[in-house]
């Protein structure tokens, strides 16, 4: 899993939520911070920061749930990429 | 005044809209002249539905290939700019299409866009977009309709209300609930158990043909969900409400300028005590407000569609922000267009008072005025000046 994926994700969803102290392994859907505009902006900032595109079948709660499994979910899918 | 155009008509590949200027050409030619008349009988013509396809202008987003043109986010912003001066009745059509277009681009499957796309990109089939319920409109989360698995398909039931161009349209894109959340449907016009029933004599955007579509027991194969289920649904309504807002701020941008260019020119020639109401200084500062507030919606706009472009989910409030500038800054400037018109701007006469009418809708749609500033105070305490 890469780290500065991980920090990066981690750093958006902060300056979204500058009051609320977030860590890499929390649930932001238990925290209650996803709506469907945040969700909207997540997908395209993953999309754009990592040049990827994120299939249906991959937009799953549980890739998204934290900055941890969203970079789980980037790493996957570059490795994708690259054996393409 | 006549709804017949006798502009001759586009040869094929020929006088195709790619930019503002083509669009401005076009709009000028086949609609500024007609606008009035559309909205006294209540729709737009077939005629004007098949120029709108032979200059390419459906959906010239999608890549070409698939129906389209590839045209960029801030090329299709202008366009729909210059629809909007012409008629917003035209641009609301254009609009919903456009939505349906894109979420079936964006979302749909390779078979699902192989079967859509080509057609929504010519405009054979035209889209619709219903989520709006006769007890559900700012409050998405209150619809009622519902789309039950069955038999490996879906059977979708409930009432959705304010379609624009239902009256006309092919193919609802129509949101429902499911089990797991709210889904997107594609569902075809002629299908069992869909029926049309015309809205008449709404106050603005008269000529955009709404209805109220009801579907009961309509079955659905597995195809017509359009995109992931579960938590990114709403997604889908997310990206589809958000380029259709993008749509309506370049069209209340155009209601602003047609307003500017139709009061400068009345400003110029209409006499008062001895001189021109443009010499006025009250009129002066009215003409010059509507100058200044088209430039800012014109930017506000551009940036959205630069955004856009890049696929920046900063593009998200950027549009939001725009939708909100532009559709009150179109009212004021409506309301005062009429009244720079005096009382030709009450009448028939002039294209102002359709304008005023037209922009008031502005307001309401694709999120209302209130939903703007409530999503729009979210973004608060995140405004800070960036510096290189
Ligand atoms: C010409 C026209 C075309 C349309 N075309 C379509 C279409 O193609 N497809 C479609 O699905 N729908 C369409 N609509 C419906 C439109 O999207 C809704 O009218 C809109 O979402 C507002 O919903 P509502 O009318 O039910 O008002 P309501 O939601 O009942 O709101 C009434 C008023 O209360 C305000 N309000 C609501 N919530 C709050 C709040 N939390 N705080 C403060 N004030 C609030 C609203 O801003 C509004 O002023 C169309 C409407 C019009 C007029």
């Amino acid at each position: 899993m890469s780290a500065t994926a991980k920090d990066q994700i981690l750093a958006f969803v902060r300056e979204r939520y500058p009051q609320a102290e977030i860590d890499a392994s929390q649930d932001i859907f238990a925290l209650g911070f996803v709506n469907s505009l945040f969700a909207m902006e997540l997908v395209m900032f993953v999309e754009k920061t990592f040049e990827l595109t994120i299939p249906n079948e991959e937009l799953r709660i549980d890739n998204f749930r934290t900055a941890e499994s969203m970079a789980s979910l980037v790493a996957k899918l570059s490795a994708d990429l690259a054996a393409a | 005044m006549t709804l017949t155009d006798p502009a001759p008509a586009l040869g094929t590949g020929a006088g195709q809209v790619t930019d503002r200027r083509s669009a401005r050409a076009f709009v000028d030619t086949h609609v500024v002249p007609y606008a009035d008349a559309y909205d006294r009988v209540g729709r737009v013509p077939e005629e004007l539905i098949e120029r709108v396809a032979e200059a390419g202008l459906w959906a010239p987003f999608l890549p070409p290939g698939s129906g389209g043109a590839g045209m960029d986010m801030v090329t299709l912003g202008e366009v729909h700019e210059e629809v909007g001066r012409g008629c917003s009745s035209l641009r609301s059509l254009l609009t919903v299409h456009t939505m349906v277009a894109w979420t079936v681009q964006r979302w749909g499957t390779a078979a699902q866009r192989e079967r859509w796309t080509p057609a929504l990109g010519s405009g054979d089939v035209l889209g619709a977009f219903c989520l709006s319920e006769p007890g559900a409109g700012s409050d998405t989360s209150a619809i009622t309709t519902t789309a039950v698995e069955s038999g490996g398909g879906w059977v979708l039931n409930g009432v959705k209300k304010w379609t624009t161009g239902g009256q006309r349209a092919d193919l609802f894109l129509v949101f429902a609930r499911t089990a797991a959340s709210i889904g997107a449907f594609l569902v075809s016009r002629d299908a069992p158990g869909v029926r049309v029933k015309p809205i008449d004599d709404m106050l603005g955007t008269r000529a955009s043909m709404l209805a109220e579509i009801s579907f009961d027991d309509v079955v659905l194969g597995p195809d017509a969900l359009l995109g992931p289920s579960g938590f990114t649904a709403g997604m889908v309504l997310t990206g589809t409400l958000d380029l259709g807002r993008y749509s309506v701020a370049a069209g209340s941008l155009g209601i602003l300028q047609a307003c500017l260019e139709a009061s400068s020119a009345y400003a110029a020639h209409r006499r008062v005590g001895g001189s021109a109401l443009r010499e006025l200084p009250l009129i002066q500062a009215k003409l010059s407000d509507m100058v200044t507030d088209a430039r800012a919606a014109r930017l506000l706009l551009a940036e959205a569609g630069r955004l856009k472009d890049a696929g920046d989910s900063a593009t998200l409030m950027a549009t939001w922000i725009a939708k909100y500038f532009a559709s009150t800054a179109a009212v004021r400037h409506a309301a005062e267009a009429v009244q720079i018109h005096g009382a030709n701007g009450c009448s028939p006469d002039f294209p102002v008072a359709r304008l005023y009418r037209d922009a008031k809708v502005m307001e309401i749609i694709e999120g209302s005025n209130e939903i703007q500033r409530i999503t729009i105070a979210g973004q608060a305490e995140r405004e800070k000046t960036t510096c290189p």
